[in-house]
C-alpha cells in the first residue's frame, strides 16, 4: 500500500515534495482520484491528495474572476457562482465515470491538471483559455506562481497556462484563479434528425459561420442517441446534430429561427426548449451515452482532436476496419470514439490514419493492460520530446510526480 | 533613461564583416541589410528613447532561411533579436550592437483559409489588420485588435500575447491562435498545435505565446477567425467621479451583459480626445465610458436602453446612444487617435498596468499623486472590463531630466498596479522597460521556474538578450559565456 498524504497548504506540501524528492520517491498526485483511471498506469509509493487543500480564496463577480484551492470540488464551484448567476464558460466535462471513476467528484485542481473542457469549448474556449494564475509546489519542492488575479496580465511567461493538462507531471497545483462568465438567462438547441456524418460537419459548420454566437455542435450517431437520457431525442432512432444557442431570451429566439432559417436547406429542427437543451447538453458533459454499455461488449473510448474538415474521411477510414460510434463535438474538431475493445485498442490504426490526415488522438478509457502496452497520449516527434523532457526536468528534475502518467520518459 | 544595457562584446563587433558575408553566403544578398543607413531603421522600436544599432539585420523569406541564420548564430554564440513591424512599446525589440536582427516581415503571405473550420494559416510576418483583411470580404474577422494593427505583425502579436479593445469578449492572443510554426535557436523547426482546437502532450503552445521572441522565432501560424456580429452600436456614458463610471462598469458585469468593448477615459484623457476628433464627448464629465454592444438592431437597441438602466443610480451627466454609423465612427475616433491627439500636445509614456476594477478609484487617485509628485501631467486611458491600465505620462523628450522622471513615475505607477492586486503588463510585454521590476510581481523562485524554462528552449541564452529577466536575476541560468561583462557586473 502506498502512503497516502494529504498536506495542509503549500508550504507543507512543498516541504514534503523537497523531502521525497532528496529520497527519489515517487509520487502520484491526486485531487479526488475520479481520473485515475486515464494515462498509462504509474505505480508510486506515495500518493499527495489535495483534499486538505480547500475552499475559495477569492470570488468578485463583477470582476469574472474566482480563485480556490485545488482540492475545493468543482460542484462547491459552481453551485457557488450559480448563486450570483454566473459559471464556468468552458463547461467542464466529466471524464470519471467513463474511466472507470466516481462522477460528480472532481476537484477544480482535477480540472485544470487534466484539461477538462466541455462542448462550449468551440466558441468560449477550453480550460486553458479561461486561467489567469496558479501557485504549485514543482519538483523540486519549491513554491511558485504565475499569473494572477486580473483577466488581462502578459508579465512573464506564462507558466500557469502550460501547466493545464500536464497532469500533476511537472507541478502540484495549490490554488488556482480562473476567469468566470455570467450565465446566460436562455439556451436553446436546435436538433437536426438523420443527417450523416459528412452532411452534419457541413451543418455545423455552416451554422458556426453565422453571427448568431452559436456555442455547442455535436452530432450523435443512431446508437449513441438510443442511449441519451432524454427520451425525446432517444427516440429518434437515427443520428441527430444539435446547435446550441444561448443569450438574453429575446436574443435566442431571434436568433434560433434566424438560424434554422439559415440552415433550411439540412430540413426543419425541432427546438429542444430551455429546460431540455440544458439536461442534454449537461448529460454530453457527463458523456453518459459511453457509459451505459458497461453491461454489453466492452468497449474502449478515444479522443481525437482533427479539424472539422477532416473528420468526415477520418470517420470513414476509422469505419474501414473498425465498428466504431461516434460523438463529433466542436463540429467534428473533436471526435469522442467507441470502438470494441482490443489488445491495442485499435492505436496503430487510428494514430495512422490521423497521421495522414492531421491531428491527434488521446485513449481516454481501456483497461489497465491495454494502457500499459500502448501510447495513451498521442507519440511525440522528436523535437516536442527533447522540449517535453527539457520541460519535465525544468519543473521535476528527479522526476517523482506522476512518474510515466503522460509518456513513458516523462 | 535609467534602464542599464548590457556592453556590446567587442569581439563580436570587432567581426562584423566576416559575420555580415557568412549571412550574405547563408541568406542570400537581398536578405540581409549591412550599411549604417539601413540598420538604423532598425536600431529601436516604439520605446524610442532607447536605440542601440544592430551588427546585422537579415530579413529572410522562408523559415528554412531562418532555420539556417540561427543555426549559424547558434554554432558561433551570436546573440538575435526577433522583430515583426518593430512596434514594441515596451523595448521588446530593441536590438543590441554585438546582436542580429532577424526580421520576419517579408513572410506575409496567406497560406490557407477554411472558412468551415473558421481557421487561417498565415506566415507570422503578416499585419493584423491584414489577417482580417483577407476574410472580411466574407464577413469574418480576426480578434485580437492592438492599437498598432495596422503596422504591427502577427508574429510580434504572438511574442507578446498582444490585446486590444475587445479582449474581455473574445480575448486575446493566446486564446486566438491555434498552431505555430517555429525555429529553435539551434535550427530546428517545430510545429507546435496545428489547426485543431487543442495540441496533445505538453501545452507548449502556450509557453510559446508571449515569450517575447526569447523562446524560438514564429514563422508561420494557424489562428481562429471568427463571424462577424450582424452589427455593433456604442453608447457614451459620463460620470462627475471615476467611482460612478467604475461602480457602473461593475453593475454592468453583474447584470450578466459582456459588451463587445467598455472604454474608461478620465478627465484629461476626454480633454485631449475631444478636441482633436470632435467626437462629441462631453467636456464636463470626470470619467467617461464608451461602451459598445453586438447583435441585430433589435438586440443592441434592447442592450443599450439596459445598460442605460444600470447607469441611472450612479447619476450620469451624459448617456448619449449612438444612433447612426456616422455617430459610431466618430465616437471611435476620439478614442482611437488618443495617443496620437495625445502626442500633438506632448512628448508621452503609455504605461501598460492591470488593476482589479474595484481598486480603480484610488488607483487613479495615486496616480495623479505620483505625476503630480515629479510635475507631470497624466491622462488614464482604460480598458475597464478586462482592467487593463493605461496611464499616459506627459514630459518634454527635449529635457532628459524630465524624460527621467516620467520613466520614474512610470516605474511607480506599475509598483502601485502589483500593490493594488493587479500585474505590471496587461498587454505591452516586459521587455527591457519593465525587466528590473520582475521582483516586485515575482519571487526569486518564480522567476527561477521561467528563466528554466527560457534555458530548455535556448540553453545559451542568444535569443532577444537582456530582456524580461532583472539582469542580476539570471546568474546560475544564463550562462556565463554569453553574460557580458555588464550582466556580471551588474550581478556582482
Amino acid at each position: 500500500m502506498a502512503d497516502i498524504l494529504k498536506p495542509r497548504d503549500d508550504k507543507d506540501l512543498a516541504e514534503t515534495v523537497a523531502k521525497l524528492a532528496a529520497a527519489n520517491v515517487a509520487i502520484e498526485v491526486k485531487g479526488a482520484g475520479t481520473k485515475r483511471g486515464i494515462g498509462r498506469p504509474i505505480t508510486a509509493a506515495t500518493i499527495i491528495e489535495t483534499s486538505a487543500m480547500t475552499g475559495l480564496t477569492l470570488y468578485e463577480p463583477t470582476e469574472l474572476v474566482m480563485s480556490a484551492r485545488a482540492g475545493t470540488p468543482l460542484a462547491q464551484i459552481e453551485a457557488t457562482l450559480a448563486e450570483r448567476g454566473q459559471l464556468l464558460a468552458f463547461e467542464p466535462i466529466d471524464l470519471g465515470p467513463i474511466s472507470g471513476g466516481a462522477g460528480g467528484q472532481q476537484t477544480i485542481g482535477g480540472v485544470f491538471a487534466t484539461g477538462a473542457s466541455g462542448p462550449r469549448r468551440i466558441t468560449s474556449g477550453a480550460a486553458r483559455d479561461h486561467i489567469l494564475g496558479v501557485k504549485a509546489v514543482n519538483g523540486r519542492g519549491e513554491i511558485f506562481k504565475s499569473g494572477g488575479r486580473v483577466l488581462k496580465n502578459v508579465t512573464g511567461y506564462d507558466v500557469g497556462r502550460a501547466l493545464v493538462g500536464s497532469w500533476g507531471t511537472l507541478a502540484i497545483l495549490t490554488e488556482l484563479t480562473f476567469k468566470v462568465m455570467p450565465r446566460p438567462e436562455r439556451t436553446e438547441t436546435l436538433v437536426w434528425p438523420g443527417l450523416t456524418e459528412e452532411i452534419a460537419v457541413e451543418a455545423m459548420c455552416a451554422a458556426l459561420g453565422t453571427p448568431f454566437e452559436v456555442n455547442g455542435t455535436m452530432h450523435l450517431s443512431a446508437a449513441l442517441t438510443s442511449r441519451l437520457e432524454l427520451k425525446s431525442l432517444a427516440r429518434e432512432a437515427a443520428p441527430i446534430t444539435a446547435i446550441r444557442i444561448e443569450n438574453f431570451a429575446s436574443a435566442v429566439d431571434y436568433r434560433a429561427n434566424r438560424l434554422a432559417d439559415a440552415l433550411k436547406i439540412f430540413g426543419t429542427p425541432q427546438k429542444l426548449g430551455h429546460d431540455a437543451s440544458l439536461a442534454f447538453w449537461e448529460e454530453l458533459r457527463r458523456l453518459s451515452v459511453f457509459t451505459r454499455l458497461a453491461s454489453e461488449a466492452p468497449r474502449q473510448l478515444w479522443r481525437l482532436a482533427t479539424s472539422p474538415r477532416k473528420a468526415p474521411a477520418v470517420m470513414a477510414a476509422i469505419r474501414r476496419n473498425t465498428e466504431a460510434e461516434a460523438c463529433l463535438d466542436a463540429s467534428g474538431g473533436l471526435i469522442w470514439l467507441e470502438v470494441p475493445a482490443s489488445a491495442d485498442a485499435g492505436a496503430a490504426d487510428i494514430r495512422r490514419i490521423l497521421a495522414g490526415a492531421g491531428g491527434h488522438a488521446t485513449l481516454i478509457s481501456a483497461d489497465r493492460e491495454v494502457r500499459e502496452s500502448v501510447e495513451v497520449f498521442h507519440p511525440m516527434n522528436a523535437v516536442i520530446e527533447r522540449l517535453s523532457t527539457g520541460l519535465k526536468d525544468a519543473f521535476d528534475p528527479a522526476r517523482i510526480l506522476n512518474p510515466g502518467r503522460m509518456y513513458a520518459t516523462l | 533613461m535609467i534602464i542599464q544595457l548590457p556592453e556590446p562584446d567587442l569581439s563580436i563587433v570587432g567581426r562584423r564583416e566576416q559575420i555580415v558575408a557568412a549571412l550574405v553566403g547563408i541568406a542570400g544578398r537581398d536578405a540581409v541589410v549591412s550599411d549604417e543607413d539601413g540598420r538604423r531603421a532598425f536600431e529601436t522600436d516604439a520605446m524610442t528613447s532607447y536605440r542601440r544599432m544592430p551588427l546585422a539585420v537579415v530579413l529572410p523569406t522562408s523559415t528554412e532561411a531562418i532555420a539556417n541564420v540561427l543555426r549559424y548564430c547558434n554554432a558561433n554564440n551570436l546573440k538575435v533579436v526577433a522583430r515583426g513591424a518593430g512596434t514594441s512599446l515596451c523595448g521588446g525589440a530593441l536590438p543590441a550592437e554585438d546582436a542580429i536582427v532577424v526580421g520576419v516581415s517579408r513572410m506575409s503571405r496567406v497560406l490557407d483559409i477554411d472558412y468551415a473550420g473558421r481557421t487561417m494559416r498565415v506566415e507570422a510576418g503578416i499585419t493584423n489588420l491584414a489577417i482580417t483583411g483577407e476574410v472580411a470580404p466574407e464577413g469574418f474577422f480576426y480578434a485580437p485588435d492592438p492599437s498598432s494593427q495596422l503596422s504591427c505583425t502577427l508574429a510580434g502579436n504572438i511574442a507578446m500575447n498582444s490585446g486590444g479593445a475587445h479582449c474581455l469578449k473574445y480575448g486575446v492572443t493566446t486564446n486566438n491562435v491555434l498552431g505555430v510554426r517555429v525555429v529553435l535557436m539551434n535550427g530546428d523547426i517545430v510545429d507546435i498545435g496545428g489547426d485543431q482546437l487543442d495540441g496533445g502532450g505538453y501545452d507548449i503552445l502556450s509557453l510559446m505565446i508571449g515569450s517575447e521572441g526569447q523562446l524560438g522565432i514564429i514563422t508561420e501560424a494557424t489562428v481562429r477567425i471568427i463571424k462577424a456580429a450582424e452589427g455593433a452600436r456604442p453608447m457614451l456614458l459620463g460620470f462627475d467621479t471615476n467611482e460612478a463610471a467604475g461602480q457602473c462598469v461593475a453593475g454592468i458585469i453583474a447584470s450578466g451583459i459582456i459588451p463587445v468593448a467598455m472604454e474608461f477615459m478620465d478627465r484629461p484623457a476626454i480633454e485631449v480626445c475631444e478636441s482633436f476628433a470632435k467626437a462629441g464627448y462631453p467636456l464636463d464629465a470626470e470619467a467617461l465610458l464608451i461602451i459598445e454592444v453586438e447583435g441585430s438592431e433589435a438586440e443592441i437597441a434592447e442592450r443599450l436602453a439596459q445598460i442605460q438602466e444600470i447607469a441611472k443610480p450612479f447619476r450620469p451627466t451624459t448617456a448619449t446612444i449612438s444612433t447612426n454609423a456616422a455617430q459610431s465612427a466618430r465616437i471611435w475616433k476620439g478614442r482611437k487617435s488618443a495617443f496620437g491627439a495625445l502626442g500633438r500636445i506632448a512628448d508621452y509614456y503609455c504605461m501598460d498596468g492591470t488593476i482589479p476594477l474595484s481598486r480603480l478609484p484610488e488607483t487613479l487617485t495615486a496616480i495623479s499623486r505620483i505625476c503630480t509628485g515629479y510635475g507631470l501631467k497624466v491622462a488614464n486611458i482604460f480598458h475597464a472590463g478586462d482592467g487593463n491600465l493605461h496611464p499616459l505620462i506627459m514630459f518634454d523628450a527635449n529635457d532628459p531630466a524630465s524624460e527621467a522622471k516620467a520613466e520614474q513615475a512610470g516605474m511607480d505607477i506599475l509598483k502601485l498596479c502589483v500593490e493594488v492586486g493587479g500585474c505590471l503588463t496587461g498587454e505591452h510585454g516586459v521587455g527591457i522597460e519593465k525587466r528590473d521590476l520582475m521582483r516586485f510581481q515575482f519571487t526569486p523562485d518564480d522567476l527561477a521556474q521561467q528563466m528554466r524554462i527560457k534555458s530548455v528552449f535556448d540553453p545559451r541564452w542568444l535569443l532577444n538578450p537582456a530582456k524580461v529577466f532583472p539582469l542580476d536575476a539570471r546568474v546560475g541560468f544564463e550562462p556565463a559565456a554569453t553574460a557580458t561583462a555588464a550582466i556580471r557586473r551588474a550581478a556582482a
